[in-house]
């Protein structure tokens, strides 16, 4: 729109030697993207077909493809258990992301500022250190476990940690705030007199939300949910100080084979893999929601 | 009991953000309560309130060159970004050029594959050419990751700018180069700064592609990590709890400044 309006504004010739300009202005951004990303990613494709060499840690160019089968059928049950996680965990911030997006949008007043501050606050107490702080909520010596405890609504023998809910609570926590911001930016547009229409158009107050406010702010449930999914989907950390030795993800796999046992061929394969599946969700699910702008 | 229920019917939205928040802040609350501890080892067990730790940050080996490599990273990577995205950013905000899409799609890519993928295809590259991992290995992953959210946040910047200032700049004789110094760049400014801060706490705060392309650098969230399990001293609580506060700070001041500025206008 803005080039419009130059356009409008100054002489045809000036805008043509502008041509260049908006290409210098790309050029290092996106310099430091090809080289930093695209083309470690073409690397990774490559470096996954590659089979053992002589030395530990040395490997050599076979062009041996099914590496990638082999890497998938060997993790397959870390990978279901990723996007199980990643999913349960997703609506699990939905559910507690969206109420509180809608709060701030709606009922906050001059407040509204201070509360979106509040949402990113915990991000600058580093992730670990809280994820930690869970570990230590949810333990055996935390408020959490001596309370339902001392209510008989657990057994002493259970525990709460090194178990699928705390790997669950502690993903859906740690990406909240990605969760709300988008919610909040999408409810935050609607205009209140659209809420008023359906009011006068007799819709009680769980009609309008359900009617006018939802599907008004489906760009903000796409985003916010992509922006939860795909980083859960990859997460190992939680896996790794809330969970136990049956709950690992596919990132304590990749993670484990690129800076333990050193096999570079299968855990490259396996991050393509998983690249290329949450892509294909990733596509389905926008063209379903029937979204297409996201940045 | 009619109007107790009427009264929770009305303030559910209300009981429920204090509950989301409380949730939010249960973890941070608790980081910090625990920064006080008098722990011996490790830091799991309330043991008795003392002032030692928050006296002396540094008391622990290791922590604080930990901080420091952070710190410097951040700032390092913090600036590289936010010039080269700021200028992805005018181009897409402000010209219309040939390349449109590619660009918006190598802008969201980055975003949209999990933090692993990135640094384990980083670290393949950095292996394939046979680099040393360190300082700067971790700068270049922290930019690139960097970049994609410094676009997005002075894109959405620039289009809420209203036109018409910039056309009333030119009306007043201004030519292209004034009307940039003297109106646009002020009015992205504050977007700018928002990104700058949002780049410095991700790769503050970064552990996932930190820890593929380390080496034997030591960053903060590496400390926190590599720790936890042996015990982590308190003194990590006491950090993380301080840049925590300063953060807070930061944001809050900017927004007083911001409104000042309004109302002086």
């Amino acid at each position: 729109m803005a080039a419009v309006v130059r356009a409008s504004g100054t002489a045809t010739s000036e805008l043509k030697k502008k041509s260049l300009v908006p290409y210098l202005l790309l050029a290092p951004g996106l310099l430091w993207l090809a080289l930093f990303f695209v083309a470690p990613i073409i690397t990774l494709v490559g470096t996954a077909t590659k089979t053992p060499g002589a030395g530990i840690g040395e490997f050599i160019q076979t062009y041996r493809w099914a590496n990638y089968w082999d890497a998938l059928t060997g993790a397959s049950a870390q990978f279901g258990r990723s996007f199980l996680y990643a999913f349960i965990a997703t609506l699990l911030a939905l559910a507690i992301a969206y109420p509180l997006a809608y709060g701030i949008a709606f009922k906050s007043g001059k407040y509204k500022n201070i509360l979106l501050v509040l949402v990113v606050a915990p991000f600058f107490c580093s992730f670990i250190l809280r994820t930690i702080a869970w570990k230590q909520i949810l333990g055996q010596n935390g408020p959490v476990y001596r309370t339902l405890l001392d209510l008989h609504l657990i057994s002493s023998t259970t525990h709460l940690t090194a178990s699928v809910p705390a790997v669950i609570i502690g993903l859906a926590y740690n990406f909240l705030p990605f969760m709300t911001l988008p919610l909040y930016g999408s409810l935050e547009r609607i205009d209140p007199r659209v809420l008023e229409a359906s009011g006068d158009l007799y819709a009680n107050a769980f009609t309008t939300f359900r009617k006018v406010t939802v599907p008004l702010s489906m760009p903000g449930v796409v985003a916010g949910t992509l922006l939860t999914f795909i980083p859960a989907a990859g997460d190992y950390v939680n896996a790794e100080i809330l969970g136990n030795p049956s709950t690992k993800m596919i990132g304590n796999v990749i993670n484990a084979q690129f800076l333990n046992t050193q096999d570079y061929p299968t855990a490259a394969a396996l991050s393509f893999i998983l690249m290329i599946a949450i892509s294909i969700m990733v596509m389905i699910y926008v063209r379903k929601a029937g979204t297409e702008e996201l940045v | 009991m009619k109007t107790a229920t009427r009264w929770f019917s009305r303030n559910l939205i209300r009981i429920y953000m204090v509950l989301g928040f409380s949730y939010l802040f249960v973890p941070v609350l608790y980081t910090f309560i625990f920064s006080f501890n008098d722990y011996v080892k490790s830091n799991l067990v309330w043991r008795g309130f003392t002032w030692n730790n928050w006296k002396q940050p540094c008391g622990v080996l290791d922590v604080c060159p930990a901080l420091g490599n952070s710190i410097k990273i951040g700032l390092l990577a913090t600036f590289i970004a936010t010039i080269l995205g700021t200028l992805i950013a005018f181009a897409l905000g402000r010209y219309a050029f040939k390349g449109r899409a590619v660009t918006n799609t190598l802008i969201f890519l980055p975003m949209a594959s999990p933090e692993l993928v990135l640094g384990a295809s980083l670290l393949t590259i950095f292996l394939n050419l046979g680099m040393n991992l360190g300082f700067w290995t971790i700068v270049i992953a922290h930019v690139m990751f960097c970049i994609s959210f410094v676009v997005v946040t002075v894109k959405a910047r620039i289009a809420s700018l209203d036109p018409r200032l910039e056309q009333a700049a030119m009306d007043l004789y201004a030519d292209e180069r004034e009307t940039f110094r003297r109106v646009t760049f002020p009015l992205v400014a504050p977007g700018i700064a928002g990104a700058a801060l949002l780049a410095f706490s991700l790769s503050f705060d970064d552990f996932i592609i930190t820890n593929f392309n380390s080496g034997t650098t030591i960053t903060f969230p590496l400390y926190v990590y590599t720790h936890a399990e042996r015990g982590l001293p308190a003194q990590a609580n006491v950090i993380g709890s301080a840049m925590f506060f300063l953060a807070l700070i930061i944001v809050v001041l900017g927004q007083v400044v911001s409104k000042k500025r309004k109302v002086g206008a």
